[in-house]
């Protein structure tokens, strides 16, 4: 039976070819809008990835990275003072402007470290010496930053190298290094500097701290020492473990949702800014284009074929069996658009992880539930046909 | 074999109802062929599909190989039609996505047969119907005589004891028509196998052993016809 509905379906290569292009759209659509959006967040979180510390004690308003009220200096030294806390450093991150050679100007993600020990520094060093950063106005540059900065970013042998200098508002910042970073979610590129040389390369305000990064002592959760660093200081101390772990379900003592610096920093987007409403209704879009698409194809299907169908029907062909098959051809052209779509995505993410933009994460859960809703899609059709079929009596057959 | 007494068939309701049939009885017998003839709406069709378990009657009996219709739940009266009964429809009703053969073996695949074996007995058969050659061919390849000789191969292929026909000849050129009712005579008909024709084409009158004439929902004459010659078409030009 199972051979009988294929050919059924394949052998209708205008309604198979329709079917399969609707859920291809459905697909593609679903699957790349939410791919870039969570790339999108993924990017919001940037900072945190960049600056490996497990805990990230800010003002206690803070919710998310890129939005932080500056602290006292003084603040970094109430924080070593915890118990919980082994290390605690100073951290600068803000947006500032580089000057390039010709004159034009480029913002940047700037980020000031201790010098001392470097925590907070970039993981992956691809060209030059991290120590260096200790030098007289030196800066460690990220792989973007090698093109965004330069004079020509088309012409690779403008690339910006080790030894070359530029200015930050006006105080040179001569490049002793090249890491690997992820993008930040302004799209500049990641600078490195220490905390102080930071300072001289910002306009001067009371505060300047960003952040203290800290780490807890040996045999104690980040967690824990994070609630210890609150309870001690009254700052806002995140762990930095990643999106969607380590939630706090409203019983810290500030009353905040989220222990996850991450997770906070990712659902402030979701609820602060139109960023979720603009994809979800293009992924809405998509299901519904999907819907459409392969509802009215797969209902006309069943109605040229409701001859044959009510043949089969009144040669002794259950209900049940005739609606196995509708839902086997249903299912067979949900496979193959979405594998079709999925391939398509895939090629979208090539280029995109080729071009570095635009942002695209594609967690397990993103294909899984797209496969799903496609599905649901091939069902609702598959229903439609059998309810058409079931209000056919085999008896109509004969009604030429 | 097929014995039907006292069936009522209305449809509509109130000011609208059509009685179609009113107390019809029938009998065919097996090694025979039954022809149901009489005009355009007389109630011919609606029998046969009542005979064949695709309609339910209101009132009277159907009992068809020894089993009463009307008492045969809806799961096994499909059973009962898969098995049973093979089918002629007007149109051929032929899959057009498939092969010849492998519409002819739909019957079998319906009783659970393996497509493997449904194939082989498929092309059996259709040696038998003349088509052997063709077996690999789609339905619209052939000749509207050749797709009716499918149907045939079809409505045969699983053994059936009650072969039911609706108007085989209305599609059909005299020629063609001519073919596939002797084609008929020779293959569907056996002695453990009933035939119903449903037909108001009097030109293959002759092919029947019995004719039961209808109007108005009921069977105004039964005959029966002896065949001391061979039957044959009558062609229009001579009718």
């Amino acid at each position: 039976m199972i051979g009988l509905a294929l050919k059924m379906l394949f052998g209708d290569t205008a309604k198979y070819l329709m079917l399969v292009a609707g859920l291809f759209f459905a697909t593609f659509l679903i699957v790349q809008q939410a791919s870039v959006f969570c790339g999108l967040m993924r990017w919001t979180t940037a900072t945190l990835k960049n600056v490996g510390a497990p805990i990230f004690v800010v003002e206690e308003r803070v919710e998310q990275v890129n939005e932080t009220n500056p602290m006292r200096d003084t603040d970094v030294a109430r924080v070593r003072s915890v118990s919980a806390v082994r290390w605690a450093m100073p951290l600068y991150s803000g947006i500032q402007r580089v000057r390039l050679e010709d004159g034009s100007f480029k913002t940047v993600q700037l980020i000031g470290i201790d010098a001392a020990s470097l925590a907070g520094a970039p993981g992956r060093m691809v060209e030059g010496n991290l120590e260096d950063l200790r030098l007289p106005n030196t800066v460690v540059i990220d792989e973007l930053a090698t093109v965004r900065l330069s004079s020509n970013p088309k012409d690779p042998s403008k690339k910006i190298k080790i030894g070359d200098q530029f200015e930050i508002n006006d105080v040179e910042a001569r490049v002793v290094g090249i890491c690997k970073a992820m993008r930040s979610f302004t799209g500049g590129p990641y600078i490195w500097t220490t905390y102080e040389r930071a300072l001289q390369y910002t306009p001067q305000s009371r505060k300047m701290l960003t952040a203290v990064i800290a780490a807890p002592v040996e045999g104690m959760s980040s967690e824990q020492a994070a609630a210890e660093i609150e309870k001690t200081t009254g700052l806002r101390a995140y762990v930095n473990e990643g999106f969607g772990s380590n939630p706090r379900d409203g019983g810290t003592p500030k009353g905040k949702k989220y222990g996850d610096f991450n997770t906070s920093t990712v659902w402030w987007y979701v609820k602060n800014t139109g960023i979720p409403i603009s994809f979800g209704t293009t992924v809405v879009i998509g299901f519904i284009v999907g819907v459409a698409i392969a509802c009215q194809t797969f209902y006309a299907f069943v109605l040229d074929n409701l001859k044959h169908l009510g043949a089969l029907k009144a040669m002794g062909m259950s209900n049940f069996r005739l609606s196995l098959m509708l839902v086997v051809q249903a299912l067979t052209v949900g496979v193959i658009g979405f594998g079709l779509g999925l391939l398509a995505t895939s090629g979208f993410a090539m280029g995109a992880i080729e071009n570095g933009q635009p942002p695209f994460y594609m967690p397990w859960q993103i294909p899984v539930a797209t496969f799903l809703a496609v599905q649901l899609i091939c069902m609702l059709a598959a229903l439609m046909g059998i309810i058409r079929l079931g209000l056919y009596e085999p008896a109509m057959v004969f009604r030429a | 074999m097929v014995d039907v007494r006292a069936v009522e068939k209305s449809f509509g309701e109130g000011s609208g109802r059509l009685h179609v049939l009113k107390q019809v009885n029938l009998q065919a017998r097996t090694g025979e062929i039954t022809m149901l003839v009489g005009p355009s709406g007389c109630g011919k069709t609606t029998l046969l599909s009542a005979i064949a378990g695709t309609l339910r009657v209101e009132s009277g009996e159907i009992n068809v190989l020894g089993n009463s219709l009307e008492k045969m739940s809806g799961h096994a009266l499909t059973r009962f039609r898969a098995k049973s009964i093979g089918f002629i429809f007007q149109q051929f009703n032929l899959i057009p996505t498939l092969t010849v053969a492998e519409n002819v073996g739909v019957p079998l695949l319906i009783q659970g047969v393996s497509s493997g074996k449904a194939l082989d007995r498929s092309r059996e058969i259709l040696e038998k119907v003349g088509l052997g050659p063709r077996w690999k061919e789609r339905p619209n390849k052939l000749s509207g005589g050749e797709q009716q000789r499918v149907a045939i191969a079809r409505a045969l292929v699983h053994e059936p004891q009650l072969v039911i026909c609706d108007e085989p000849t209305a599609a059909l050129d005299a020629q063609n028509g001519e073919v596939v009712l002797e084609l008929f005579r020779q293959v569907a008909r056996s002695p453990e196998r009933a035939v119903i024709i449903v037909t108001h084409d009097n030109r293959i009158f002759s092919y029947a052993d019995r004719i039961a004439r209808m109007d108005d929902g009921e069977i105004v004459e039964v005959k029966e016809q002896l065949h001391a010659q061979p039957p044959h078409f009558i062609h229009e030009h001579a009718l």
